[in-house]
């Protein structure tokens, strides 16, 4: 190890045997150049590890594009995603409607822009509603253990048990049924408690195998000599180590939403035109696959690209919160 | 146990290969590296050794020294990749194994040269009993009847004094203790009756009492069996009681080799001095032990000279430029330092 | 005579063994801790050895208030810890500190050394201010041998000894009186073990530590001990001073440990006269009547089966033993052939 003031950023090789790595023992070998060091954690590194990742950039700003499309459409497209003149259904892509027109004459690529909203908004929200409760759950049923963990457990047993499309049209036909004049706002929000419900206990099983995988550890028991509490022991040791696969599945179950509001509005209890949403679209243009493939290819395209960078940044995340694959 | 070692192995590869040495199993200037994510690592740097039928040689070293890895390229289980052979020979009898096909190479584990690891509780399948494990080998290299396979399983786990082996038989490897375990595995690693046994690290989980039970159950098989024995271990207590000859090794490089009492008497390499002045022994009391300061290499950027100049209390200017070669000092022993001559001469 | 810092008291620690779910049944217990009593004096190291499952580190769980003892007593300078509870118990445990035995596993992987030895300053604020603390975490990193300027470093940075150091470090932080070490050096390769002992007993002259020292490896115990302790299935066999232990060992299972350790010298191979001991350590679930040693014993009577030896000081010998029939018997033999 020559140079000791980037070897904790830089990675230091890790050899098959663990004898190595590191610097020598003897402190005070000449150790010139020192940075003044700030003290940093896991988060500053993380964030310093982040900057350097290619990977991370590009997600980040694909994401940050996709989200801006969803908070102003209208930076990105004057066109008109509700309304069309039934006289352009169906025309191929050209310089004036870069997408093409869809059945009802409405421009595709305005649709597309608009329907990054609905989408993003159901699919983040969800997700991060389920890591929550699933991941709370998980740990208070992990760490508690005993009756606590049984009752959870079985809780979560249930609602694992249903079926998530009869569980969500159960929980969407009673508040949202044909003939309800929710607004899309309600709509969305229905759409994505339904979604949260129906898939907490997948995240609470992961999280609580996490837990109790963890909570056995040497340095857990370490903390309790040294006397920390429970918080701190949650906080500082259990979540920073529990914390990588629920990203990962985080991340994927950002797709698999995008997929199931679509699913759920082609089963006519989701979101409904005249709102827009890449699902709609994709579940609208499947009949017209064959003569006018650019109607599905479009919204899916966008679907693909913000899961994909969703992915992409959850797995960046997930290697800089690991000081090992630094 | 005068054995001549092969000496002048500075010159790598210097031998011809299949030259009929009469030697039982050679391991002739191997060297593997490990190609991982951060780089290359030199695990083996060039290294040579040989056992003979009825001896035990004890390959002595630290972690990282690539005492197993030398084992793991002479089962031909090295994991491939990180692992890779990148130079060097492992002769059986006289034949170079890493130039036989995959066939060939299966047909001398197990009954050519067999391996017992450190931790028996991973090396047994938990989902079969111990005697089906043991018979099945029977079965599937000798072509016994079920039957018969079954009897020779017994016999071999009486052998290796289980006791009630009949009824043992049918247990599975959670329900043996740790020491019982390690029976089992040294039973099925005989079963077929191999001429070089590998033991890796056999006691080292075990405490003391068993490990001398187990150590002796060793001894005494192999006298018995005649096998050639390797004996790969950290623990100099254990080795002083067994072994014929040693070779010590350090950052995949075999430092010092010669017959167990030359070895602890006079040390003719400054790493085993050092090894042996920092163990605190049992018939001592407490004093400062002198320690080898410092830590062992990193194998990715292995020191230049001697490997071991760093922590060496010797070292001098040449020993940073001039890597020594493994030289013969003397009737029977070889070391790798530049100083091997005054260190055994000196009181 | 110095004082007692920490007494034990008749201490037993037994594990319900259950079966079921959600219906829990006790099936039985694991008698991990039975019946054990000890003093540790200020300053010294009491070694505690034995083999696995003889309740070494359920011993130190106990000690380090991590499990509540199932009867008896800790006593840390009078007081009984395991009724401790809230701020008391909290103040008590800067006082006594644990080294573990992995130092790959007992560092959190994810903070830095940094953040780990500073840990003990915020969870005992009062030890040191804010501003103090990056301070005295360098001064630490210096004491156990590593370099300060390592402190933005993670743990896996480092090797096995320089973890263990890193646990050192963080044990000392809070300036404890009592160190327990559980099996600290025994993953460590044999030229670190002993930077890692002498490290240790630099420490205790430094600081006055006391230490109980755990570990099966009776040639590291008796290098560091003052006094040592055999233990077998959750019993004290034999307790006393280093030299009666390994000089003068009286109970059967001492004897038969020492005499099965390997010396590193092949010139004592032949006149060493090893005692084999036959089988493995009964369970810790249901042990033999009488004497827990009876079963592996040669020198087992019916007396054992009947009647549980006490440990206590035998005609013909200075120093408490549990055997009815303690004796001694030389078993260390290197003084004569040296």
């Amino acid at each position: 190890m020559s140079d000791p003031s980037a070897a904790s950023l830089v990675s230091t090789p890790r050899p098959e045997q663990p004898s190595e790595a590191g610097a020598p023992v003897n402190a005070g070998l000449p150790e010139s150049a020192q940075k003044q060091q700030k003290p940093r954690g896991l988060l500053g590194d993380a964030w310093i590890d982040l900057r350097r990742k290619p990977l991370f950039w590009i997600s980040a700003t694909l994401i940050v594009i996709f989200v801006l499309m969803a908070a102003f459409p209208s930076l990105f497209t004057s066109g008109d995603a509700v309304n069309g003149a039934l006289s352009r259904s169906q025309v191929k892509p050209s310089a004036d409607a870069w997408f093409g027109y869809d059945v009802q004459g409405r421009d595709v690529f305005a649709r597309t822009i608009y329907g990054a909203r609905a989408s993003i908004m159901v699919a983040l929200l969800s997700v991060i509603g389920t890591l929550l409760i699933g991941g709370t759950m998980g740990i208070i049923a992990g760490y508690r253990g005993g009756w606590v963990d049984a009752l959870l457990s079985r809780i979560a047993d249930i609602f694992f048990g249903l079926p998530f499309v009869l569980g969500s049209i159960v929980i969407l036909t009673t508040f949202n049924g044909s003939g309800s004049d929710n607004n899309e706002w309600t709509i969305m929000g229905l759409v994505i408690m339904s979604l949260t419900v129906l898939s907490w206990p997948v995240v609470m099983r992961l999280m609580r195998s996490s837990v109790l995988a963890t909570k056995e550890a040497d340095y857990i028991v370490a903390a309790r000599a040294l006397g920390a509490g429970t918080g701190r022991i949650i906080l500082k040791h259990l979540l920073p180590n529990c914390l990588a696969p629920l990203l990962v599945y985080g991340t994927i179950m950002v797709g698999s939403f995008i997929g199931a509001e679509a699913t759920l509005s082609f089963l006519g209890i989701g979101l409904k035109t005249p709102v827009v949403s890449w699902g709609i679209m994709i579940s609208e243009a499947q009949n017209y696959i064959r003569v006018s493939p650019y109607l599905l290819f479009f919204p899916a395209a966008f679907l693909v690209t913000a899961v994909l960078s969703f992915v992409m940044l959850g797995e960046a995340v997930r290697e800089a919160l690991d000081p090992k694959l630094r | 146990m005068s054995d001549i070692l092969v000496s002048e192995q500075s010159a790598p590869g210097a031998d011809g290969s299949g030259r009929p040495s009469g030697r039982l199993l050679e391991v002739d200037d191997l060297r593997v590296e490990f190609r991982t994510r951060d780089g290359v690592a030199k695990v083996i740097n060039g290294v040579t050794y040989h056992v003979d039928a009825g001896e035990t040689l004890a390959v002595l070293g630290e972690s990282g020294s690539g005492k197993s890895v030398t084992a793991q390229t002479i089962m031909g289980i090295l994991d491939t990749p990180p692992g890779f052979v990148t130079g060097g020979q492992v002769r059986f009898h006289g034949k170079d194994m890493l130039k036989m096909s995959a066939e060939q190479r299966r047909r001398i584990r197990g009954e050519g040269i067999a391996m017992i690891f450190q931790d028996s509780l991973s090396a047994l399948n938990p989902v079969f009993t111990v005697g089906f494990q043991i018979a099945e080998q029977f079965r599937v290299r000798r072509g016994m009847s079920r039957s018969d396979a079954k009897k020779r399983a017994i016999e071999m786990l009486d052998q290796v004094k289980i006791p009630n082996a009949k009824g043992r038989f049918s247990n599975y490897p959670h329900q043996f203790s740790g020491g019982m375990r390690q029976r089992a595995m040294i039973a099925m690693s005989l079963a077929l009756d191999p001429e070089v046994l590998i033991a890796d690290e056999p006691t080292t989980a075990l405490d003391v009492t068993v490990q001398a039970q187990i150590m002796d159950l060793l001894g005494e098989l192999q006298r018995e069996r005649q096998m050639g024995m390797i004996l790969i271990t950290h623990d100099l207590g254990v080795v002083a009681d067994v072994a014929d000859r040693i070779a010590v090794m350090y950052a995949g490089r075999i430092v010092e080799e010669a017959n167990v009492y030359d070895l602890y008497a006079k040390p003719a390499h400054p790493y085993t001095l050092g090894l042996l002045n920092s163990i605190p022994r049992l018939d001592e009391k407490g004093q400062e032990l002198r320690t080898i300061k410092g830590l062992p290499p990193n194998l990715m950027n292995i020191p230049s000279g001697c490997p071991f100049n760093p922590r060496c209390p010797m070292a001098q200017p040449v020993c940073r430029e001039k890597l020594p070669p493994l030289l013969q000092i003397g009737s029977g022993r070889a070391s790798a330092c530049h100083f091997a001559e005054e260190l055994v001469n000196r009181d | 005579m110095t004082e007692n810092i920490i007494e034990v008291r008749d201490l037993v620690k037994h594990y319900p063994v259950t079966r079921g779910i959600v219906f829990k049944k006790t099936t039985g217990h694991v008698k991990a801790v039975d019946g054990v009593s000890f003093d540790l004096k200020a300053g010294e190291t009491l070694g505690v050895v034995g083999e696995s499952g003889c309740g070494k580190s359920t011993l130190a769980r106990v000690l380090m208030n991590l499990e509540r003892p199932t009867s008896g007593q800790v006593l840390y300078k009078g007081q009984d810890i395991s009724k401790l509870s809230g701020g008391a118990l909290r103040r008590l445990r800067r006082q006594i500190q644990l080294v573990m035995q992995d130092p790959y596993t007992s560092l959190n992987p994810r903070m830095t050394v940094g953040d780990l030895i500073g840990e003990p300053f915020e969870i005992h604020p009062e030890v040191a201010p804010r501003g103090s603390r990056r301070t005295k975490v360098k001064e630490l990193l210096d004491l156990v041998g590593l370099n300060p300027e390592h402190i933005n470093r993670y743990p896996h940075q480092f090797s096995g000894g320089q973890r263990q150091r890193i646990g050192i470090a963080r044990a000392l932080a809070l300036r404890p009186e009592v160190i327990v070490c559980d099996e600290p050096v025994s993953a460590l390769d044999v030229s670190i073990q002993a930077q890692v002992m002498n490290l240790l007993e630099k420490l205790q002259a430094e600081f006055g530590l006391s230490y109980v020292f755990i570990a099966h490896d009776l040639s590291v115990v008796r290098h560091l001990s003052d006094r040592v302790a055999v233990m077998y299935l959750g019993k004290m066999v034999e307790v006393g001073t280093e030299d009666e232990i390994y000089e003068r060992p009286t109970h059967p299972y001492t004897q038969a440990l020492l005499s099965a350790v390997p010396v590193p010298d092949p010139t004592l191979r032949d006149n060493k006269a090893i005692i084999r001991l036959t089988g493995d350590v009964p369970s810790p679930i249901s042990p033999p009547s009488g004497c827990r040693f009876r079963t592996r014993c040669w020198k087992a009577q019916d007396l054992c089966a009947q009647e549980v030896p006490l440990l206590q000081i035998r005609p013909g010998s200075d120093h408490p033993s549990a055997c009815h029939f303690a004796e001694r018997r030389e078993i260390v033999p290197a003084h004569e052939v040296a």
